[in-house]
């Protein structure tokens, strides 16, 4: 009964006032509707830019690296063994750069319950033959169906069937600016030269687009068993195993174990990719927090509003305060206007804001570096609606506590008296 | 015996601001169920002071008061709320209507927040009291649409809804014409004699006044003089 009268009672307060009710509600809904589009559509790019990267990186990469031995020869000797030894003008040894024992290291992964996939490969540069002029490029040996599996491959091949790399006996795809230099096009054959001197015709079947222009001048693919022919190797030469894992966070502890179970190198995603969450955490951050200075500068206008109304309906609270309304009654009054005003125009925010980056997800984004990309990114996470809705309701409730306890602290006396 | 419902015993009050000044100086009376009191005196004699001091508005005072056999002093901010919803009704020189409400709104709130009705029934009392104060047909105006000597019998049929334990009033007829005043002051005292209605007005009208049962003549913070007529 007591709820329903006072509801009523600020309901009527808020009609009386529906004009400046309604600039502070259109406050309201114009930040949460900023502050929603501002993060979805700040995040959709960062997933975006964070994707072009991260969705291609291994969890962990298994390889060989060059350097110098740990074990020096003095190590070995009687007299100096276990001693601190200052050596200078170290040069890294020869080190084969295939893993040892491909078969067990793989069917090891295989059965490892935090290992989604793996996907083995053969890095090797390469001269590409174009009439008089050689230039210099990589070819990444792959298994065709793991890497489009754990790497969205086929996302990134623009031109062409990326299956028929596996299908197509001695074929490549190239890099889109490699192609472009080259003058090559799908159906062409060019001439492959590898680091041991021999020369190999290959058939592009493919185009591919990475969104970085540096790795399409140099990078092309071609299957395992491509590679190891060009390389004239046996068909257990691997050079390097890209495993992802089902979950991320794990990666620098379980390359720390691989590398020491299979005596290779292994390198973690965190460690490689460090400045891409760094970036992607600062924008976030920036987004919050000019989404959030909206809310507050709407909570200030709030505030003053209701400041406004309690000078204005002084009289009224003095009489309802006489006739039996305590100091909690009116507070519960003015709360329940700024409460109103936030979730009205909260729950407006939230409709626009979802519109308003539904508009934008519309917009064509059309750039080279991005073939997979052709609208703005949004990210339609339910996460950022959530903290709008809760945080539009936080503001307005603390914006209208105060002029709320200033007016349940008004002394009827005062006001009657006054008059 | 009539039973007391309202007794004050030895009630002091003082402006603190910048020196001290005594405003009421052991202020002694009791009031019986039925009485028709006004208090009376020259402005600033500390009258409307002490009207405010037994509406349970203002509690810094010394002494005691009592009211309906219940200690005041004490009680919490909430329950004096509660008190003045129950056990008293207000009039007061202005009418202090709430324009966002319908007239009958008006005079259903107090009754809405004592909660002892259902909504249909404090509509109905509502009916009734506008009806005894005349003004039955302006139920569904706003407040604002009605003469000012209407807007102070709404305000009476407001003071009256609860049935309060007493009815005070703060110069009610104050702010009214001679002609209005005259209905007004008819009022209270019908509701005096037709329906027992205890009834405490602070005026300094003397021919209000003299209409009354019972005089309290205040002068610098005290009691003066205290008489009582015949019933009539």
């Amino acid at each position: 009964m007591n709820i329903k009268l006072i509801a009523d009672i600020a309901k009527s307060l808020l009609i009386a006032r529906w004009k400046q009710t309604l600039v502070a509600a259109v406050g309201v809904t114009f930040s949460i509707t900023m502050f929603i589009t501002l993060l979805s559509f700040m995040s959709g790019l960062n997933e975006m830019l964070d994707n072009l990267i991260l969705n291609r990186s291994p969890h962990i990469k298994l390889f060989n690296e060059i350097k110098a031995s740990k074990v020096q020869p003095i190590e070995l000797t009687k007299e100096y063994k276990g001693s601190h030894h200052f050596i200078r003008s170290i040069k890294p040894g020869a080190v084969r750069l295939e893993l040892h024992n491909v078969r067990s290291i793989i069917n090891t992964l295989k059965n490892d319950p935090a290992v989604l996939g793996l996907a083995p490969k053969i890095t090797t540069q390469v001269f590409y033959n174009v009439g008089a002029i050689d230039l210099t490029g990589v070819i990444n040996g792959i298994d065709v169906e793991a890497e489009n599996k754990l790497f969205k491959f086929n996302d990134y091949v623009t031109e062409g069937n990326y299956m028929d790399l596996k299908n197509i006996p001695n074929s490549i795809i190239l890099g889109k600016a490699a192609a472009d230099k080259m003058l090559a096009k799908i159906g062409d054959v060019v001439q492959v030269t590898s680091p041991n001197g021999e020369r190999t015709p290959l058939k592009v079947v493919g185009l591919f687009q990475s969104g970085l222009v540096d790795i399409d001048k140099v990078q092309s693919y071609a299957s395992l068993s491509t590679a190891q022919k060009l390389l004239g190797k046996p068909n257990t030469y691997i050079t390097d195993i890209n495993i992802k894992l089902k979950d991320i966070n794990q990666a620098p502890a379980l390359a720390k174990s691989y590398g020491v179970l299979f005596n290779v190198d292994a390198e973690d995603i965190q460690t490689t990719n460090s400045q891409f969450e760094t970036g992607s955490s600062v924008r976030t951050t920036i987004s919050y927090a000019v989404g959030i200075t909206l809310l507050i500068v709407a909570g200030f206008g709030i505030y003053n509003i209701l400041n406004m109304m309690i000078y204005e309906k002084m009289d009224s609270i003095a009489i309802l305060k006489a006739t039996g309304f305590s100091g909690s009654d009116v507070k519960r009054v003015f709360v329940g206007i700024a409460l109103s005003i936030g979730i009205f125009g909260g729950l407006a925010g939230l409709l626009f804001g979802f519109l308003m980056s539904a508009g934008i997800d519309q917009i064509p984004f059309n750039t080279a570096s991005l073939p997979t990309i052709k609208t703005y990114p949004i990210n339609y996470n339910p996460k950022f609606y959530l903290i709008g809705g809760v945080f539009s309701i936080i503001t307005t409730y603390l914006a209208g506590l105060f002029p709320a306890r200033k007016a349940s602290k008004i002394d009827p006396v005062v006001i009657i008296r006054g008059k | 015996m009539d039973k007391i419902i309202l007794s004050a015993k030895g009630i002091n009050k003082s402006f603190h601001d910048p020196v001290t000044i005594p405003i009421l100086k052991d202020i002694n009376f009791d009031i019986t169920k039925g009485d028709f009191v006004s208090i009376i005196g020259k402005s600033g004699c500390g009258k409307s002071t002490l009207l405010y001091i037994l509406s349970t508005m203002d509690t810094d005072y010394e002494g005691t008061l009592t009211i309906d056999n219940a200690a005041m002093r004490g009680l919490k901010e909430a329950d004096l709320a509660k008190v003045r919803n129950e056990k008293i009704g207000f009039v007061f020189q202005f009418h202090y209507l709430l324009n966002e409400f319908s007239v009958l709104r008006n005079v259903m709130l107090p009754g809405l927040k004592l909660g002892k009705y259902s909504e249909q029934e404090v509509e109905h009392r509502a009916i009734e009291k506008l009806k005894i104060l005349g003004i039955n047909d302006e139920a569904l105006k706003k407040p604002n649409q009605l003469s000012g000597g209407q807007k102070q019998r709404v305000a009476i049929a407001r003071a009256m809804i609860n049935d309060p334990l007493i009815i005070m009033g703060d110069e009610p007829t104050g702010n009214l014409d001679k002609k209005n005043s005259v209905i007004v002051f008819d009022i209270f005292k019908e509701l005096a004699h037709s329906y027992q209605q205890t009834l405490l007005i602070v005026t300094h009208d003397q021919e209000f006044a003299a209409s009354t049962d019972r005089i309290i003549e205040m002068e610098d913070g005290r009691i003066i003089s205290d008489h009582s007529k015949a019933r009539v």
